[in-house]
């Protein structure tokens, strides 16, 4: 008996283990996509000193920030200081632990696997609100105070709009969300055609979300400098540019199971059917990748009464009434309750 | 009967304000600031037409949501009454309410949404119905009582009934919590089944703090302190549904929960009941002989009149209800007509509070003095006036069931009390003029009127208000 | 493995509750707050209730305690001032406190329920059905009214919160997108011939 429970929890630390070596591996060549997809938009070269083509650059910088001496203000509140960056990182890949890269690979596969991602990311703000006050500085605090404010308004529609894929999906769990969208019509059959408008607000919340430009309010350099962050170096540093990336992960994984088939192939036919589900569910995570850093580079930052007016006045009515909407065709249709 | 049509038969009034408020709230929104008189003449047309509902409606008995609301005699007898008071409120509140710069849309959708509160407890018969109607009801109530937020008192007067409204909420939730821990069901009928012989200690303390939280709500001595800050500090409207509305709902759900869930341990809560009663009784009459703010002297006036319709439910029969039905009745009227006067003082546009402000009324406006004189010796009790019969019935009822000292008690506390009463009197009769009132809105002279002549006449035809008492008493048992 | 990781959850939810209220540092206190709730989410988890656990989380720590660290953050509160009546009240208020708690202890260790009330309080799980439908099946079925009920509660609240603290300011001047948008050429821009040296 002993040992069986000991052998699960072993196996369950390699899993998180492989998973987090992985995640973080591939969050270095995000990081790399985006700074050489910003290069390119503004025609420079980006990284390209460090390995061929600059391909080792973020273990480079990694090394540099760990090297260097983390510098703690004298008038911060140390505890808090110090835990929220290790928040931040923590937080971001927790959420790792439910998504499923293929069929049935999830570290934990829980039945409310959605609601444990948006709770997830709902505590995501600590990070950046304890940051903000506990450096005990202006800038930081104000940072804070904006930050809070943008990603509870966002929630709220991206709560709604995952109602809507859970009406669809008749299930909380992301797995049984991936295999709904499994039909014969490929690519057609995910939720992104049947719920575009809600697809669209979610990327765009997602943006919100994780503090991306356009809606990098948080950091607005012109305004405060680096927001939250202008305190920290070194190591915290490093945690928070890490927890922020992985948070962007995170969303792009999230937008892949929600509406765009997870592990699914494309076309259901030979030479995408035989290709492992991971590597479809990577390239559709780079996919949305692509996104968040195309959008970084060509979309000037919102005003921030502009950012609550979009999330509050534009994005809550469409996607309640969205909710409605689907809702009432799924009763109508005669596919509601199918769980 | 299918659910939709039970629903139609006997949660009609709910719906109709449910829906109702919903629709003044978007008309407010619509509207913007220019929305407070219609939105205030809708809210009152729905008031009446959930009254017509109840009126009209069914007269027979059912348990609707699984056992979470019940209609009967009973529960539609106190309905009708409380929409009468929020009804009369939002009547009384307009003129005062634009004069005063607070003619918000939000008062009268406030109002509405206490109500359907009110509704939902009355007719509450599990736990979680009761704990859901009397937020409902308490929340709007301290936003109204702050609705004043540029006055510092007003303010204090929300904050103070919040915070120890909170208070009494979680202690009653945690009474709430210990019955359904001993009983494992939050029916009132569960709880009286599974409560067999000499209850343990858990289902006492349970009941004690169950009766606690609702005393608060009711202002009932020792748990009245927040009661004379308030009815002072928020705007007299607002007081006059404090005193009247809310009070119909939390006497009515205490009268229903000892009835329906403790059956089996009528010793036990009649021992907390007539402490209730005695304290509020007397705190009622003593202390208000000091107070020279005519809304001070409600507030205390209140209290023990509280005291009074305990009386009838210590009793713990059929006849007891009965007294607390009439008094509920009885005491609506006075207090409305007493409000209806308290809003006419108002001097060169301003208003005014003070005992003193009503001296010489009988020269300046001698209708109005004697109404109010009426309704003073009303609320003091004196025969033939309708306030004593109120006491008769209750009072009778303590004596049948042997409750002589208790009687007793409510007696000389009703002597001592008429002492305040009479000297309003003497003051508006007696005392030098002070300066005169302005002329007062029509709907507040026609609820001084009607609510006089009410008074009056009970003695000759009391009736249709008797009648009704009895049937809903009688539904309880 | 189950006990371990309750009391685990139950000592730290317990510790972090005490923290709450010895600290002297107010946001400390609403951190503290904050682990307590995430373990007593991890307590009802290990009940199996993991719908109620992730609600919770997603509303008390993700919404509503971050407005409450927002509020302690911005309100400059003298703790100092507040801590002086203290130990003048605190014969008193640890007298009712002994009090009352003596007596709950008298009632939690005479605990005893009604015959039948353990499998009146249970409800039977459907299998096949996950905690969460399970929960669906019945808030919009048979607890109809008070879901109703709670909604009416929140509205009210919200138009509380409007009534309380909204204000009006005149002069105000906010962005009019409609306005902007409807802006052509035409009718915002003038052109003026200016002759040289002579201005405008």
């Amino acid at each position: 008996m002993i040992d069986g429970w000991l052998l699960n929890l072993l196996l369950i630390i390699v899993k998180s283990v492989v998973l987090t070596v992985v995640l973080l591996v591939y969050l270095a060549y995000a990081i790399y996509i985006d700074r050489k997809v910003w290069a390119a938009v503004q025609l420079r070269r980006g990284p390209n000193v460090v390995g061929p083509w600059g391909l080792l650059q973020s273990f480079a910088d990694m090394l540099k920030f760990v090297l260097k001496e983390p510098v703690i203000p004298d008038t911060a509140n140390k505890g808090v200081f110090l835990l929220a960056p290790f928040v931040t990182a923590m937080l971001a890949v927790a959420a790792w632990a439910v998504i499923p890269v293929n069929d049935g690979w999830a570290v934990a596969d829980l039945n409310v696997g959605i609601l444990y991602i948006f709770a997830i990311s709902s505590l995501g703000v600590y990070g950046i609100i304890m940051g903000g006050w506990a450096s005990n500085s202006k800038y930081p605090f104000l940072s804070a105070l904006r930050s809070a404010a943008q990603m509870v308004s966002y929630e709220v529609s991206i709560g709604f709009v995952i109602i809507t894929v859970l009406l669809c999906a008749g299930s909380l769990n992301l797995t049984e969300i991936v295999r709904a969208q499994d039909s014969q019509y490929g690519i057609l059959g995910w939720y992104w055609l049947r719920l575009l408008p809600m697809f669209i607000i979610f990327f765009i919340s997602a943006l919100a979300e994780t503090n991306r430009p356009p809606f990098d309010l948080v950091e607005a350099e012109s305004e405060l400098v680096a927001g939250f962050m202008i305190e920290y170096s070194a190591t915290p540093y490093m945690l928070f540019m890490l927890g922020e990336y992985v948070a962007i992960l995170t969303m792009c994984a999230l937008l892949t199971i929600l509406f765009f088939g997870g592990w699914l192939p494309p076309v259901n036919i030979a030479p995408f059917t035989l290709i492992p589900g991971v590597i479809w569910f990577v390239l559709k995570v780079t996919f949305f990748f692509f996104f968040f850093a195309m959008v970084k580079a060509f979309v000037p930052r919102y005003r921030y009464d502009q950012l609550m007016r979009l999330g509050w006045k534009v994005f809550l009515p469409i996607s309640l009434v969205m909710v409605i909407v689907v809702a009432g065709i799924l009763q109508f249709a005669g596919s509601a309750g199918a769980n | 009967m299918s659910f939709s049509t039970a629903l139609a038969h006997h949660f009609l009034p709910e719906t109709i304000l449910a829906l109702g408020v919903l629709a003044l709230i978007l008309i407010g929104a619509w509207r913007g600031t220019r929305a407070f008189g219609l939105v205030n003449e809708l809210a009152a047309g729905l008031l009446g037409l959930a009254i017509l509902a109840l009126f009209f409606g069914q007269t027979s008995e059912a348990s609707l949501f699984e056992g979470a609301f019940v209609d009967d005699a009973f529960a539609r007898f106190v309905k009708v009454l409380t929409l009468v008071g929020s009804l009369v409120t939002v009547l009384m509140s307009r003129d005062y309410l634009q004069r005063a710069k607070l003619g918000n849309f939000e008062f009268p959708v406030l109002v509405v949404l206490s109500t359907i509160g009110m509704l939902l407890l009355v007719s509450a018969d599990n736990l979680i119905a009761l704990y859901l109607g009397i937020e409902l009801m308490s929340l709007a109530l301290y936003v109204a009582a702050a609705f004043d937020r540029d006055d510092a008192r007003a303010s204090e007067a929300g904050l103070k009934y919040f915070v120890l409204g909170a208070l009494s909420s979680g202690m009653l939730l945690y009474g709430a919590s210990l019955l359904y821990g001993f009983s494992g069901t939050i029916s009132f009928d569960g709880i009286a089944k599974a409560i067999t012989g000499a209850p343990p200690l858990g289902v006492i303390f349970g009941l004690v703090f169950v009766l606690a939280g609702l005393a608060f709500k009711m202002s009932a001595a020792p748990f009245h302190m927040w009661t004379p800050d308030v009815y002072e500090g928020a705007p007299t409207p607002v007081t006059a549904f404090f005193a009247s509305a809310p009070k119909m709902a939390a006497v009515a759900i205490t009268t229903r929960i000892v009835f329906t869930a403790f059956p089996g341990i009528v010793g036990q809560w009649q021992q907390i009941v007539i402490f209730l009663a005695i304290a509020s009784m007397l705190l009622g009459s003593f202390a208000a002989i000091g107070q020279t703010s005519i809304k001070r002297l409600m507030a205390y006036s209140s209290i023990g009149h509280m005291g009074f319709a305990l009386v009838g439910l210590a009793a713990g029969n059929e006849a007891g209800v009965r007294g607390v039905a009439i008094y509920l009745a009885i005491y609506l009227v006075m207090t409305l007509g007493a409000f209806a006067a308290i809003l006419q003082m108002r001097v060169e546009g301003r208003p005014v509070e003070k005992i003193s402000d009503l001296s010489g009324l009988s020269r300046n406006n001698g209708t109005a003095a004697f109404f109010l004189a009426m309704l003073m010796f009303s609320l003091a009790g004196v025969p033939p006036l309708a306030g004593f019969f109120a006491k008769y019935y209750v009072l009778l009822a303590a004596v049948d069931a042997g409750l002589y000292p208790l009687a007793i008690i409510g007696v000389l506390a009703s002597a001592i009390s008429a002492f305040y009463y009479l000297r309003v009197v003497k003051v508006i009769y007696f005392d030098e003029p002070a300066p005169a009132f302005d002329q007062s809105p029509l709907s507040l002279r026609a609820v001084l009127a009607v609510s006089t002549v009410f008074l009056l006449g009970f003695w000759l035809y009391p009736a249709p208000v008797v009648e009704a008492a009895t049937a809903a008493a009688k539904s309880l048992f | 493995m189950a006990v371990a990781f309750f009391y685990l959850f139950s000592a730290v939810l317990i510790a972090s509750a005490f923290a709450v209220i010895v600290s002297r540092n107010p946001v400390h206190s609403v951190l503290y707050l904050i682990l307590a709730f995430v373990n007593g989410a991890g307590l009802f988890l290990l009940a199996g209730a993991e719908f109620l656990a992730m609600i919770l989380v997603v509303v008390y720590v993700g919404a509503v305690a971050v407005l409450f660290l927002f509020v302690v953050m911005m309100l400059d509160v003298d703790f100092a001032e507040l801590r002086q009546g203290f130990s003048k009240h605190l014969p008193v208020g640890a007298a009712v406190g002994a009090v009352v708690l003596g007596e709950l202890g008298l009632v939690a260790l005479g605990w005893q329920s009604a015959p039948g009330a353990k499998e009146a309080a249970a409800a039977p799980i459907v299998a096949g059905v996950s905690n969460t439908a399970a929960l669906g099946q019945v808030l919009y079925t048979k607890y109809f009214l008070f879901f109703q009920a709670s909604a009416l509660v929140l509205l009210t609240a919200m138009i509380g919160a409007i009534v309380l603290t909204l204000h009006h300011r005149p002069g105000v001047k906010r962005q009019k997108i409609e306005e902007q948008n409807a802006r052509t050429r035409d009718n915002v821009i003038e052109i003026k011939k200016v002759p040289s040296r002579a201005g405008v």
